[in-house]
């Protein structure tokens, strides 16, 4: 009966976007709202109890309850010897994390924010994701390094970046980027349970937003399929692919797109390595058209390589050049104005999806 | 703790020595007699905050014709590697461990095959010291299947997980914290076992040893950070590179012990005691004071920053398979005649060895997408030219 409701107010067939949430409320009074914060929580909760091996190590995640409360009454739960509260020595954790991988036990290795990660960068990819390959198989490196990734709010240059294009070069690596709640429980689950390291980025932002959650979503046994793409909203006109927080810029660019007759197809890429290539270039032979939409810098980015991709398997489907909306070329500015010009906002990727179905309204005729 | 390079040559009996000639009947076989003998070792133990062990060690004649033959493999087996990478059979990067040999075969005496080891590239000797065979090494410094990581690795990238020896890594520094972690899963696991990280002078200087110092004191891991000082740096002598050189002083709120690396009894000496001591109140810094007779690497004559009379003068002073041969010859356990003839005998394995090698295949194309990922998904991987080389991972 929910499912009917959602339809007709949406008139989609996957309830998973977030409208205005009173509209919500007032429809689906019975289904779950889960935010991501509790969608991650519930996750390591879950996989902890399952899993003795499970164990989770980084600054703050125990008595202040996580920097960012993901953690929150995990410490409690399951004690300091699984919860661990680290100095503030990124290299000697990651390193430490990978060492207990190697042992066989299941690390979850939370960076405060990405942007710290670098200071461990040599672990997690010359002691993490290459020891598989070096050491033909003899050594699997079953750990999670998880945390905040991308642009928060007016945080500045040093605190901004996103790491998706890095991490998702390097081979031994997965590199998920959950959007919704469904996503942030069943990709840490399936990370956590994956025996080769995974990069998991999450976005501040995001932690705070409620989603919609089926009761199987909310089953302990919940676990998405790493590597596959999921089709947040399907379309005719011209296919955008996002991740994390862009996902959500994508849906409302595809509203506003649907009234003026161009009907988009949004693609939540949630996985960057493996990168979901037969779900967007199926997407593209449909549209023929593509615009990739990414927070992180626009230099050998993540668009760069779906452009690649859908140039070599999709060429003689394309009508219209790919366009790529990235941040801006520059370290991220403090002042408000300059830092939301900075990060892709909806009207960017309204545009570009306009220009991609030549359908450009000229600059002078703008609203 | 015999070395298993037995099942690598010819399939003779795993007694460590043939039966002996004459005039030795009338004493008991030397290669099981294990009655005590006690030793001094070289020089005495200097200590950081912590008691010091006693100087005299307690060995057997067993032990010592086991020190001396391993020793006298691992010799023979760096010096083989030597002549190979000058033949351009081995490519790359080559780091040889001859006059180092003590460390490796005191610390097997003193521990178990349940705990783990570390250590970054110069790591042959360490893998053959946890039951590594001749055919893999030289296999793998070839690049063929009959190697341990089945050609995929190389000199630096040596495994061998079901003794708990955790490699074999590139990047200086990077395997005490990646050790600590080892010794971490051995305190969560709660399986009384401790881990040796082995690191060289040159790492020392490195920031996250002293991140992986601090964490290890405050959690109390059983982790035992072991320095190699062989003097050198590749090629910056210690007092150009280490404000401090008493490297076992570095913990400062860790103990440490400085222990003479060359004597391979002061050795095992110490990793007992290291051993203790990590498993009651964690972590502790032994540092091995030893030398390297090769260069840095095969493309480093090792000449141009040290003396050519410094390196004989080692050889000839504090060479560790003399001073076993002397120890055992002044105990009266073996003739000269005998100890000659284990030094055939692991010379002729070691040829052995290198013959099998050569025959092993080089990896088949296949295997250039194998192993990427333990669970590969199905995904695509590709080649140079990915129109022309696909694989799906497995």
């Amino acid at each position: 009966m929910l499912g009917v409701v959602r339809q007709k107010m949406l008139g989609q067939s996957f309830p998973k976007i977030r409208p205005a949430v009173s509209v919500l409320r007032s429809y689906s009074s019975a289904a779950k709202q889960m935010t991501v914060r509790e969608a991650l929580n519930s996750a390591l909760d879950e996989e902890m109890s399952a899993d003795p091996k499970v164990f989770l190590m980084g600054e703050e995640v125990g008595e202040y309850q996580g920097a960012y409360k993901i953690s929150k009454g995990l410490l409690e739960k399951y004690g300091p010897e699984r919860v661990r509260d680290t100095p503030i020595t990124e290299a000697v954790f990651a390193g430490i994390g990978v060492g207990t991988a190697y042992y066989g036990l299941k690390p979850v290795v939370e960076f405060m924010t990405f942007n710290f990660s670098m200071q461990a960068i040599d672990h997690i990819i010359n002691s993490a994701a290459k020891s598989n390959y070096m050491s033909a198989g003899q050594m699997s490196v079953p750990i999670v390094f998880r945390g905040p990734n991308g642009a928060a709010a007016g945080v500045g240059a040093q605190h901004s970046q996103c790491y998706a294009a890095w991490y998702a070069s390097c081979p031994g690596l997965k590199v998920l980027t959950p959007y919704s709640s469904e996503d942030a429980r069943g990709m840490l689950k399936a990370a956590i349970r994956d025996p080769d390291p995974v990069v998991f980025l999450e976005n501040e932002l995001l932690y705070g937003e409620p989603f919609p959650v089926s009761d199987e979503v909310l089953d302990s046994s919940f676990c998405l399929p790493i590597g596959k793409a999921k089709i947040e909203r399907v379309g005719r006109d011209v296919t955008i692919t996002a991740f994390s927080k862009m996902v959500g810029h994508a849906l409302k660019a595809a509203e506003i797109l649907e009234k003026d007759g161009i009907d988009a197809e949004v693609i939540n890429l949630r996985s960057i390595r493996p990168l979901d290539r037969s779900a967007i270039n199926a997407s593209v032979r449909k549209t023929n058209r593509l615009i990739t939409v990414e927070e992180g810098f626009p230099q050998h980015g993540v668009g760069a390589e779906i452009c690649a991709s859908v140039v070599e398997e999709s060429f003689a489907y394309l009508d219209a050049p790919v366009e790529r909306i990235a941040g801006a070329d520059i370290p991220m500015p403090y002042a408000a104005n300059l830092e939301r010009m900075a990060v892709p906002q909806v009207e960017d990727i309204v545009r570009a999806a306009k220009r991609a179905c030549y359908r450009s309204v000229p600059l002078a005729a703008a609203a | 703790m015999a070395l298993s390079y037995l099942r690598s040559s010819s399939s003779r009996s795993a007694n460590l020595l043939k039966p002996l000639s004459s005039g030795l009947s009338l004493r008991s076989p030397i290669s099981t007699d294990t009655t005590p003998i006690t030793v001094e070792t070289s020089v005495p133990f200097t200590s950081h905050r912590c008691d010091a062990p006693s100087r005299s060690v307690e060995t057997n004649p067993k032990e010592l014709l086991t020190f001396f033959r391993d020793m006298a493999l691992m010799r023979r087996m760096e010096i083989a590697a030597d002549s190979l990478y000058k033949a351009k059979l081995i490519r790359g990067f080559c780091h040889l461990y001859d006059g180092q040999e003590a460390f490796a075969v005191g610390m097997e005496a003193a521990i178990t095959k349940k705990d783990c080891i570390i250590t970054a590239y110069r790591d042959h000797c360490t893998f053959m010291g946890r039951g590594g065979t001749l055919l893999e090494v030289f296999a793998e410094l070839m690049g063929r299947q009959a190697g341990c990581s089945k050609g995929k690795g190389g000199s630096m990238h040596f495994y061998k997980k079901d003794s708990n020896f955790y490699g074999g890594h590139g990047i200086v520094g990077a395997q005490v914290p990646l050790g600590c972690g080892l010794a971490f899963a051995q305190k969560y696991s709660k399986d009384e076992t401790v881990t040796f990280a082995m690191y060289g002078d040159g790492a020392a200087n490195q920031g996250q040893l002293f991140e992986a110092l601090n964490i290890s004191a405050l959690w109390d891991l059983p982790a035992i950070l072991v320095c190699e000082n062989n003097h050198y740096g590749m090629g910056t002598a210690e007092w150009r590179a280490a404000k401090s050189p008493a490297y076992y002083k570095r913990g400062d709120y860790v103990p440490g012990l400085k222990v003479d690396g060359m004597d391979a009894l002061a050795v095992k000496q110490a990793c007992k005691f290291a051993k203790e001591h990590a498993l009651k109140s964690g972590p502790i810094i032994l540092e091995m004071d030893t030398y390297r007779y090769h260069g840095h690497s095969m493309s480093d004559p090792g000449s141009t920053y040290r003396t050519r009379d410094e390196i004989s003068g080692v050889r000839q002073e504090r060479d560790p398979i003399e001073r076993i041969r002397k120890l055992i010859l002044s105990h009266d356990l073996a003739s000269e005649k005998e100890l000659k003839d284990i030094e055939k005998e692991v010379r002729k394995e070691v040829d052995d060895a290198i013959t099998r090698a050569k025959e092993s295949p080089m990896p088949e194309p296949s295997k250039l997408f194998t192993n990427v990922y333990a669970k590969g998904l199905g995904v695509e991987s590709f080649g140079a030219d990915r129109k022309e080389v696909r694989a799906t991972l497995p």
